[in-house]
């Protein structure tokens, strides 16, 4: 038995840790521009919405499945949320954001059925939830595009709302979004939930072994379904806060952001196989991910590489944990 | 009198057209030791499922001190004081220790928080009243078999059960680990706690119940206090025919040369100067505690230690064995241990797993012969009287004992010389075993195969091979004819080297 596999699997944010801080340390050596507080403000604004999206994937791993319908319900709640507000000449922040978390609770039992009832496969029944309602809001709901001008302003107003700013040298002022402050609230309540419940115990008792958490008394359906409600909610939430951050709600949006999300949560220590990872763990992960794709730029390297770079996190990681987790069968 | 502790009474239980229980009744008394016998597929798992109320029976009823309880859920079970240890001790290998200890009485009291000092506390108590130190830390799958046992004993016990139910559980123990637990069992039932023994194994039931009951197809076959049974008796009621233990008459032929010479036989760290000879039509045992080098020298034979020394011949011409395809190709053949890990292809059909080994033999230019692959799977199926309609079904539709006849019959397919066995009837019960030993010997006697036997189960050794060889720390430390030893002797000898 390795003692590097042990220590990943008792804290499996070592790795991503040990990552995050060499990329800071090289991409700040390679141009100091790195070191800008407006640069750090924009990579942590940058993470907000993968973070969230990060944190509804890590449930759905920790129970040993995996979720790519996400984006799509995302940009479901988001649009619908944005239709109605406009239909009905509605302005306002709370009850829409509980609207969109509201719509993406809604499909994420729809997946909760299908992968408790029917027994299916987690990756295909997102897989065809995810397209299916990616065409429902296409061919139902609307294809067009909704600009800044037709956004609710109160949304705009609110995602744009900042905790403190800084001059930068021309003058100007950089300041941090007050998002940052949203999605530290949520991961903190999602560690509490994971860590300090028996609920978010359960979820790592299923993603250890479903049977045994049956035998020891787990109510596997209703953590089945919490999991996918959850991930839902949370895939709803930050789907209108990415709208209202980049002022245009686009049903067209987010396609292939999946890739990027898991990614970030493998690169942040979780298991494929479930059972294991942290909030923690998936955090770093998605600042590793955004500093890392973010920073190509200012280190001069073409943005088309970004690609390949996103592809090779997903594999060096995978193989990474891969690794850990088979040490377990020797 | 008082009444029984826990009381079946005519249970049955169908899934769709199976009845897996057809009428089980059944007592056991408070602080009793019970054991429940009977092959796979007998119902045994069904009437615990029943027992720890995950599920409910069709028909009869259920008696907590005498008085009936209705549709029983897992809780209920769990609240009388039933207790369930699978023979997968369904714990959670991500977990710590001490979560793993105290996550079900954390259920059980109906809490929504989780206090860690809690957890800690409640863990600690546990390994206590075992009386065993573990590590509260480590993750549990990082533990041994024995490791994890404990954990899932010391797990059931924090609810103060009244009915331990233990599903087979010496599968994966080595003796002295038996012995460890037996202890353990006795030290359970010496605080007033019943304890349900699953078991297969005729020695241990013996050994440690005061009363028994058989079960075969849903029935109950036999039951009673454990003086009343033998090993013969409890053989019969669990089969329903007599198997009867005869050892491997095996004449030396004169004339006759070596199949296999071994000399000097070297594998570093694993093996050492092993030297060892098997004659056509030969089965030779190879006995040795975990650890003994006995699965290298199998490995090594079977050409997957390319670095040994010293000298292999068979049938008087020197191998050299860098390879698995090299041993192959010179007729050797290997059975591991870990049939489901190592020799079947679970998600392929019979004939698949069949014709594994033969594609080269079968192929014409690159082409795979479909008919003539089809007619030989076909005729080993016979030949290994696999219980099968037709070798397109999935291989995991087969029972353990089959499932090793497949992999056994693979083998045979290519004609090979030697042929070696590790385990070869591990978790495979008393009838198919008798079925796939009655297959060894045929096969020894008719072919002319050599057979080097590898394995835990001392009787299976003794009633089968004509030698057996005792291997510890990678040397050959003694041989003996199996007519002129026994199982208690060569049990005793084991011990001595423990």
């Amino acid at each position: 038995m390795s003692g590097l596999a042990n220590a990943l699997r008792r804290h499996p944010e070592l790795m991503v840790a040990a990552v995050l801080v060499l990329a800071v340390v090289v991409i700040g050596a390679v141009n100091p521009v790195f070191w800008q507080p407006s640069n750090i403000f924009s990579l942590l604004r940058a993470s907000v919405i993968s973070g969230i999206l990060a944190l509804a994937v890590l449930l759905v791993m920790l129970s040993g499945g995996i979720d790519v319908s996400f984006p799509a319900f995302a940009i479901a709640a988001m649009y619908l949320t944005v239709k109605a507000m406009i239909a009905w000449g509605f302005d306002g922040v709370v009850l829409p954001f509980l609207m969109a978390s509201g719509i993406g609770l809604c499909l994420g039992l729809v997946n909760a059925v299908f992968v408790h009832y029917f027994r299916m496969i987690p990756l295909i029944v997102t897989l065809g939830t995810g397209t299916a309602v990616r065409g429902f809001i296409l061919g139902a709901v609307g294809t067009s595009q909704i600009n800044i001008g037709q956004m609710p302003p109160d949304l705009i107003d609110f995602a744009r709302t900042e905790l403190f700013a800084v001059a930068r040298p021309d003058g100007s002022m950089a300041g941090l979004s007050a998002m940052v402050l949203v999605f530290a609230v949520i991961a903190l309540l999602v560690h509490l939930m994971l860590r300090h419940t028996m609920m978010g115990r359960s979820i790592y008792a299923l993603g250890g072994g479903e049977e045994a958490a049956r035998r020891v008394g787990f109510n596997v359906r209703r953590t089945t379904f919490f999991i996918y409600g959850l991930a839902g909610a949370l895939a709803g939430f930050a789907g209108l806060l990415h709208g209202a951050m980049i002022w245009t709600a686009n049903p067209r949006d987010m396609v292939g952001m999946e890739l990027d999300v898991i990614a970030a949560v493998v690169l942040g220590g979780a298991s494929i196989f479930g059972g294991r990872g942290t909030v923690i763990g998936a955090v770093l992960g998605v600042l590793t991910f955004v500093v890392i794709t973010n920073s190509l730029i200012i280190l001069g390297v073409d943005t088309t590489w970004q690609r390949i770079v996103v592809g090779l996190i997903v594999i060096a990681a995978t193989a990474v944990t891969a690794w850990r987790d088979r040490k377990r069968l020797a | 009198m008082t009444a029984p502790l826990i009381e079946l009474r005519h249970l049955g239980k169908s899934f769709g057209a199976v009845r897996a229980l057809e009428d089980v009744s059944l007592a056991i008394g408070r602080g009793e030791i019970h054991c429940l016998a009977g092959e796979n597929g007998s119902g045994k798992s069904t009437l615990i499922k029943v027992i720890s109320g995950i599920w409910q029976p069709d028909k009869g009823e259920i008696l907590f001190d005498g008085k009936p309880v209705h549709a029983m859920t897992p809780r209920d079970a769990i609240a009388r004081g039933v207790q369930v240890i699978y023979q997968d001790f369904s714990l959670f290998g991500n977990l710590s220790v001490a979560e793993n200890l105290a996550l079900s009485n954390e259920l059980q009291e109906g809490r929504r928080l989780v206090s860690w000092g809690r957890v800690r506390r409640i863990a600690r108590e546990a390994t206590r009243k075992l009386g065993v130190d573990l590590d509260l830390d480590a993750l549990v799958e990082t533990l041994p078999t024995a490791g994890k046992q404990l954990v899932a004993i010391a797990r059931a016990l924090m609810s103060d059960p009244r009915l331990l139910i233990m599903d087979e559980p010496t599968t994966a123990l080595t003796g002295r680990e038996v012995e460890a637990l037996f202890r353990v069992v006795r030290d359970i039932q010496g605080r007033g706690i019943a304890v349900l023994f699953v078991s297969h194994k005729m020695r241990e039931m013996l050994d440690i119940s005061e009363r028994l009951t058989v079960i075969r197809s849903g029935q109950v076959v036999a039951a009673g206090p454990i003086g009343e049974f033998d090993e013969a008796k409890i053989t019969r009621a669990m089969t329903g025919q007599e198997i009867a233990a005869e050892g491997y008459r095996w004449e030396a032929q004169p004339g006759r040369k070596p199949l296999l010479e071994v000399s000097g036989l070297t594998v570093p760290g694993e093996i050492e100067d092993v030297n060892l000879r098997v004659m056509p039509g030969e089965i030779v045992g190879i006995s040795g505690l975990l650890g003994s080098g006995r699965t290298e020298l199998a490995l090594a034979l079977f050409g997957m230690k390319p670095g040994h020394a010293g000298s292999i011949r068979l049938e008087g011409r020197e191998l050299r064995l860098g390879s698995v395809q090299d041993a192959i190709a010179h007729g050797i053949a290997y059975v591991p241990e870990d049939r489901l890990t190592e020799g079947l292809f679970l998600t392929q059909t019979i004939d698949r797993n069949m014709l594994a080994t033969s594609h080269d033999r079968l192929s014409r230019m690159g082409v795979l012969q479909g008919g003539r692959a089809a007619r030989e799977a076909a005729a080993m199926i016979r030949e290994m009287a696999i219980a099968t309609p037709t070798g397109n079904r999935p291989v995991t539709q087969l029972s353990g004992g089959n499932a090793q006849r497949v992999v056994i019959g693979r083998w045979l397919m290519n004609d090979p010389k030697l042929l070696i066995l590790n385990g070869p009837t591990v978790g495979v019960d008393v009838g198919s075993k008798a079925g796939i030993h009655r297959k060894i010997r045929e096969l020894a006697r008719a072919r002319g195969l050599g057979v080097l036997m590898i394995s835990d189960d001392l009787p299976e050794l003794v009633d089968n091979c004509n030698r057996i060889l005792v291997l510890h720390r990678g040397r050959l430390v003694s041989e003996v004819a199996a007519e002129e030893t026994s199982e208690a002797a060569l049990s005793a000898q084991l011990g001595a080297l423990a």
